[in-house]
């Protein structure tokens, strides 16, 4: 085990892995995340808190960790490149590792452009790439990259996001390559809609045997409406919702929409459970992790398994 | 050549207001190329603030010169003879040129009327873009002559990141993505192998991080 | 003189308003028409940039104005002339004049005091 976690565990087993996603509330107070976490409880393997994502400030992504792990919660830790210098980024692993974080996911993190201070300076100091590395490096030698030897080496299951969507197409499978000589154990894939492009993506993967070296997790996101589908087609870069899936939750009437939403998510998980390469899902129910249960459980993924 | 743009007129008459009697430094080099503080920018910019002054009531003196550069010291010296005579002087150089005229003539006030951009290229009269962020660890024979650092919004070293659409960088829509640009190139000069490295942290030690720069050639002291 | 309105500089549009110009009027060939390509055209977006200026430090961005006619048309060239001036009285003398007749009169009360 690299990093004992629940999470590798369950994978090592050979499971079909669930993770899900937590944001942080945008402000100090715990017991909105506890409430989430209620949703959570039992219904995955980790549980993803977000580290500022779209570079809007929240609850830093080890606080709220700390929060799940409280209500009994596995964390899985986001990281990303764009706030924090290879000085802040290794102090933080050290101190996530100690408090008993086990999941990592190396991001390179939105653009500030997109969120509430698009004033601010960007860091950048190393890209997520490196970052894996680092953090294997960190893990398996047991010393920093200056060569100095750690006092207790971090315990991760490193893990990296992929967007099978973005361009250049032909770039995402050796993107997913170098990812993984970098030192990456899993990955978590953006939202996928369009299956038929996934599947692509998927068979160029395993053509060069990446599902073997690497734990491939799903993405999906739930459908809330017709107009969730439409806006994150325009405004989310990389996203790719096709015309047939747009139309089909828009087929129905709005009050409908939701639980069509959820019908589909479900269908979708299991298509891509039996997918060869495919080892787990990551669920991000948007500001909608109570439907979770409801999902994971309607696509037979409960209760989820305890591996000792 | 270095960059800039105009600092605009209002934030300019703010900064001379204090003074009745100015110099108004233009520069030979870079930004006249790019028009933002060569001869003819001084003359537009001294008629303009003599006829805001003078509207306003209270009138302005002008001396306008423009030196070959303003970042070398035999041209900011030209200006000795004459510049105790001035209560300030007005500098539409670049941040170098400015600072230099301060260190040389340390009790003036020295004053930037240009904003300086960045290390750029003409892409078409009117229009300049950046190519170079002068991080001191050139990487370009291994990119294809495009630059990671200065061309992608997040300096990856190994991008693109999923914000690339169609070519295009998600920061916004008139910018290309500088990895698509970087991978086109590869793979036009058939030196795909370089993307499939994985390239160590780079050392922004020789960048500004690593406090301020100097070169020194042994050789030409 | 100058050979083509191209040959007409942001700084001597401004230089007129300094020496007492209450509005400049620049007139060229027909766009299209140049001897020199396309000197009218870069006349055209100096006159435009002048304007701004003028706008911004609100000596007013109406005493500038370009006009394009060609060499036989000395009519036209009456009408714009004329339309000009009116224009001109209509706005009446530039901040700057306003400020130096000011100073003036001033300076004559205190002379004959």
């Amino acid at each position: 085990m690299k990093s004992g976690s629940n999470l590798e565990k369950v994978l090592m087993a050979g499971h079909f892995s669930v993770t899900a996603e937590c944001g942080p509330p945008r402000g100090a107070d715990p017991d909105i995340v506890r409430k989430k976490a209620a949703f959570v409880k039992g219904n995955v393997d980790a549980c993803n808190v977000t580290d500022n994502q779209t570079s809007v400030v929240r609850m830093s992504s080890l606080a709220g960790c700390m929060l799940l792990k409280e209500q009994g919660i596995e964390p899985l830790i986001q990281m990303v490149v764009r706030d924090r210098n290879r000085i802040a980024l290794q102090s933080d692993l050290l101190g996530a590792s100690a408090l008993g974080v086990r999941n990592l996911l190396c991001l390179s993190g939105d653009h500030q452009k997109f969120g509430d201070d698009p004033q601010a300076k960007n860091v950048f100091d190393i890209d997520s790439m490196q970052f894996i590395h680092l953090t294997k490096s960190m893990r398996d030698e047991g010393t920093f990259p200056s060569g100095k030897k750690l006092e207790g080496a971090p315990k991760f299951f490193i893990g990296c996001a992929v967007n099978p969507f973005a361009d250049p197409f032909e770039i995402r499978v050796p993107r997913l390559k170098l990812k993984i000589s970098a030192g990456a154990d899993f990955v978590q894939t953006q939202c996928i809609y369009n299956m038929k492009k996934f599947k692509e993506y998927l068979e160029l993967a395993k053509k060069e045997g990446l599902h073997e070296k690497v734990k491939i997790l799903a993405g999906v996101t739930p459908l809330k409406s017709a107009g969730m589908a439409k806006f994150m087609r325009k405004m989310v870069a990389g996203m790719d919702i096709p015309d047939e899936v747009v139309n089909r939750i828009a087929a129905e009437p709005k009050e409908k929409q939701a639980e069509k939403g959820i019908e589909m998510c479900i269908e979708q998980i299991q298509e891509l459970r039996e997918m060869e390469g495919v080892a787990g899902i990551h669920v991000m129910a948007i500001e909608w992790e109570e439907k979770l249960a409801e999902i994971i459980g309607g696509a037979g993924l409960l209760p989820r398994p305890v591996v000792e | 050549m270095i960059t800039g743009t105009p600092k605009p007129i209002e934030e300019i008459l703010e900064m001379v207001e204090p003074y009745d009697n100015i110099i108004l430094a233009g520069c030979h080099g870079c930004v006249t190329v790019c028009r933002v503080g060569g001869e003819k920018e001084v003359q537009v910019l001294a008629s303009t603030l003599r006829l805001a002054r003078e509207a306003g009531g209270r009138k302005i003196n002008i001396k306008e010169v423009c030196l070959e550069r303003q970042c070398d010291p035999e041209y900011v010296e030209q200006m000795r003879p004459y510049v105790g005579d001035y209560q300030a002087v007005l500098s539409i150089a670049c941040g170098a040129g400015i600072q230099f005229l301060a260190e040389k003539y340390p009790i003036m006030p020295s004053l930037p009327g240009i904003n300086t951009g960045f290390l750029g290229v003409t892409e078409r009269q009117g229009e300049w873009s950046e190519r170079c962020q002068g991080c001191g660890d050139c990487v370009l024979h291994l990119t294809g002559g495009i630059c990671p650092v200065t061309r992608c919004a997040k300096s990856l070293f190994h991008g693109p990141c999923g914000g690339s659409m169609q070519g295009i960088c998600e920061v916004d829509k008139s910018v290309k993505c500088g990895w698509q640009l970087i991978i086109d190139r590869l793979k036009a000069l058939n030196q795909m192998e370089n993307y499939g490295k994985l390239k160590p942290c780079k050392g922004w030690s020789t960048a500004r991080d690593g406090g301020p720069r100097r070169i020194i050639r042994e050789d030409m002291i | 003189m100058l050979p083509c309105t191209g040959r007409i500089e942001e700084s001597l549009l401004l230089k007129a308003f300094e020496n007492g110009a209450d509005g400049v009027m620049v007139v060229g060939c027909l766009e299209g028409d140049c001897h020199y390509v396309s000197g009218n055209i870069r006349a055209r977006a100096r006159v435009n940039r002048v304007y701004g200026i003028l706008e911004k430090i609100k000596i007013g961005p109406d005493r500038v104005r370009m006009f394009n006619l060609s060499a036989g048309e000395g009519s036209k060239f009456a009408a714009f002339a004329n339309e000009f001036v009116g224009k001109i009285l209509e706005l009446g003398p530039s901040p700057i004049n306003m400020v130096r007749a000011g100073q003036a009169q001033a300076v004559s009360q205190k002379e004959a005091t």
